[in-house]
């Protein structure tokens, strides 16, 4: 199986297969020697040549992030040929909704539809728990939409604008 | 001795007494409002009572329900934990009133501490240093302005029912005292329904260190050794060490008999912390007292060798102490680290959610003390502290070594955690050399963090990455539903229909 993973932001063309519990890998046009084990559905145990390492998977917000000890990664894996097109993650191209991460309340709307971001840029201030949290643009863009106005109360999941 | 404790509390202090209990074969009764019938205190419990809706007013605030459960279950005696009513002067004197042993001390030693400016007055009395300033409330900007002119700038203004860092103001130079008092006031009015405000000199890049004391209903008291809290976030603690680096037997004795002398000034019973600031000449300034069992409780059990829950329980029963002074020693190095759901990225917002991944850390010199576990989900309701996490060693380089590995190995996914933190305050230099002050988390907090990119664990996470995509790992949708496990059952049934 072929496959393009992006992984913070870098391609890496992977080609990966399985037989009888045996893999061949080619990274970037690189053979490596790979042999791996699941230890629950979300934990990898990966060997590469003889290097051993814990791998743990995990979903937030859409998001895959793979941990590698204990570093993070943000993963997507694209299979070329599959129909499903897109999986939801990391994606420089195409709009991108700004999710509100927690219950809690608008208390300031920083910027207007049209308005140009720059990844990091602050949209909007929610209040949650007595805390003030500036929600940022994950990508840069102009605003293309903006569904709430100061005073709205969210819900986890809710979008609060987009960016195109 | 009691046959029956009522906890009144959650999260991992509620899990913590409740194993004193099971181990002293008393039963243990433990509270939980709405959001929390799913939690581990629960779980454990021996017996469970519902008692309101997840704000803590309507139910672990709530005197009357707290007590309900009290009469019900037939408890002879209430673990308040910390927060909540632990330190509630009412709640204590209610359980006297409906003949339940508060563990803990008397009401009238709460208030003698609770203010801290009568604090601050009894103290006076006992001849125990503490910061000069004001022991009452200033009245007037005319007031306050000669007094910070005496003491000499800067000057601390705090409030008196105060706590949290809120209504406390930093006062460099003359022309800042009046908008500083008036600010102080206000918010300590918003958070403590009392403008009460006092002086104090400001000590600058001060340490906190705190003592441990524990009193019988006998008229003995000692101290443990102290711990250094210096590491802290917006005033609240984030880590915290025993012994303190800074501190030699002699000062040691010193700090603890004043310690000493301030619990006996309050007719203090129970365990109780007394805390001091210190400034770099190694002065020590009583600050003040909690009087309640402390978070950070862990480190001092692990270089003492003492269990305190289990004392607090036996002292309430009416137990003299069971050693003397001098046979209490310490021993090697704790430290403990507090584990929040929190985004470290994302300046410390709250990080509710369900907890996908649990890998916990174990192995020599690793105690964790915790309320979560895989699959729960982690309320908004209240304080997010998960765990804490302590590394004990012989020394403090050992105590570090293995904190350091034991926060590699834990894991939680699902929600965001501070753990992230935790392994950057112990690689660096100035907490390794122990230059420590209650600066030195904002101040690193400063620093850019070094986030080198490590292009080999960039490719290991790629392959990593399709594997998971080729052994079929969920995807986020089907993880929400839980486990897809195949049913054997349903496997056999349909290979019979093939035959």
């Amino acid at each position: 199986m072929l496959y393009s993973v992006n992984i913070d932001g870098k391609n890496y063309r992977l080609e990966l297969n399985q037989f009888e519990g045996r893999w061949s890998c080619i990274l970037n046009g690189r053979q490596l020697e790979v042999d791996a084990v699941l230890a629950r559905r979300d934990v990898l145990s990966l060997r590469i040549g003889n290097k051993a390492y814990e791998i743990k998977s995990e979903h937030v917000a859409g998001d895959l992030h793979l941990w590698v000890g204990s570093t993070r990664f943000a993963a997507e894996v694209r299979d070329p040929r599959s129909l499903r097109g897109r999986t939801r993650g990391l994606d420089d191209r195409g709009p991108k909704k700004i999710i509100a991460p927690m219950p809690g309340k608008v208390i300031r709307v920083l910027l207007h539809e049209g308005d140009e971001v720059a990844l990091g840029t602050g949209i909007a201030v929610m209040e949650a728990m007595k805390m003030q949290n500036e929600i940022k643009s994950p990508k840069k863009g102009i605003i293309k939409k903006i569904f709430v106005s100061e005073g709205a109360a969210v819900n986890p999941g809710d979008v609060l604008a987009i960016v195109e | 001795m009691f046959k029956k404790i009522l906890i009144a509390n959650r999260g991992e202090i509620a899990v913590r007494v409740l194993r004193a209990c099971q181990e002293m074969g008393i039963a243990a009764v433990t509270v939980y409002s709405d959001v929390d019938r799913a939690s581990l205190h629960v779980r454990k419990s021996d017996e469970a009572y519902p008692i309101g809706p997840a704000a803590a007013s309507e139910s672990y605030l709530n005197i009357a329900k707290i007590l309900e459960v009290a009469r019900r279950s037939g408890a002879d005696a209430i673990h308040p934990g910390y927060g909540f009513l632990s330190e509630n002067a009412k709640f204590a004197q209610a359980c006297a009133d409906a003949g339940v042993k508060f563990i803990g001390p008397t009401a009238s030693a709460m208030n003698a501490m609770g203010s801290k400016t009568k604090a601050r007055q009894a103290m006076e009395k006992a001849g125990v240093p503490f910061v000069p300033g004001t022991s009452r409330g200033v009245e007037s900007v005319e007031e306050a302005e000669q007094v910070a002119a005496s003491i000499g700038y800067p000057v601390m203004l705090k409030a008196a029912a105060g706590g949290g860092g809120k209504g406390m103001r930093l006062v460099r130079a003359a022309t800042d005292l009046k908008s500083a008092l008036e600010s102080a006031r206000s918010e300590a009015e918003r958070s403590f329904a009392d403008s009460e405000v006092y002086i104090e000199k400001a000590i600058l890049n001060p340490r906190h260190i705190e003592m441990q004391v524990l009193a019988d209903e006998h008229g003995n008291t000692v101290y443990l050794g102290e711990r250094e809290c210096s590491l802290q976030r917006r005033h609240q603690k984030v880590l915290e060490e025993a012994p303190s680096p800074i501190v030699d037997p002699e000062m040691r004795r010193r700090m603890g008999e004043v310690a000493v002398r301030v619990a006996q000034a309050a007719n203090y019973t129970n365990a109780g912390t007394v805390e001091f600031l210190v400034d770099q000449q190694k002065n020590f300034y009583f600050l003040e007292m909690n009087t309640r069992l402390q978070v950070e409780h862990p480190v001092t059990e692990l270089i003492t060798g003492l269990d305190l829950v289990h004392l607090q329980i036996r002292i309430a029963a009416g137990e003299p102490l069971p050693f003397t002074q001098d046979e209490v020693l310490i021993r090697g190095h704790a430290i403990e680290c507090r584990i929040y759901a929190e985004d470290p990225d994302n300046n410390y917002f709250p990080s509710p959610g369900k907890i996908t991944l649990l890998l916990a850390p174990s192995g020599p010199g690793i105690r964790r003390d915790s309320g979560m576990y895989e699959g729960w989900n982690v309320p908004i309701d209240y304080d997010p502290l998960l765990a804490k996490l302590i590394g004990y060693g012989s020394d403090r380089e050992q105590a570090i070594a293995r904190l350091t590995r034991a926060l590699g190995e834990y894991f939680v996914g699902g929600i965001k955690t501070n753990i992230s933190l935790f392994r950057r305050i112990l690689r660096d230099e100035n907490f390794r050399l122990a230059k420590l002050d209650t600066g030195f988390l904002d101040q690193m907090l400063k620093q850019p963090e070094d986030k080198a990119v490590d292009s080999n664990a960039a490719g290991v996470a790629a392959v990593a990455a399709g594997i998971f995509a080729v052994l079929g790992a969920p995807s986020p949708a089907s993880s929400a539903s839980g486990e897809q496990a195949s049913s054997k059952w349903k496997s056999a049934g349909r290979r019979d229909l093939l035959r």
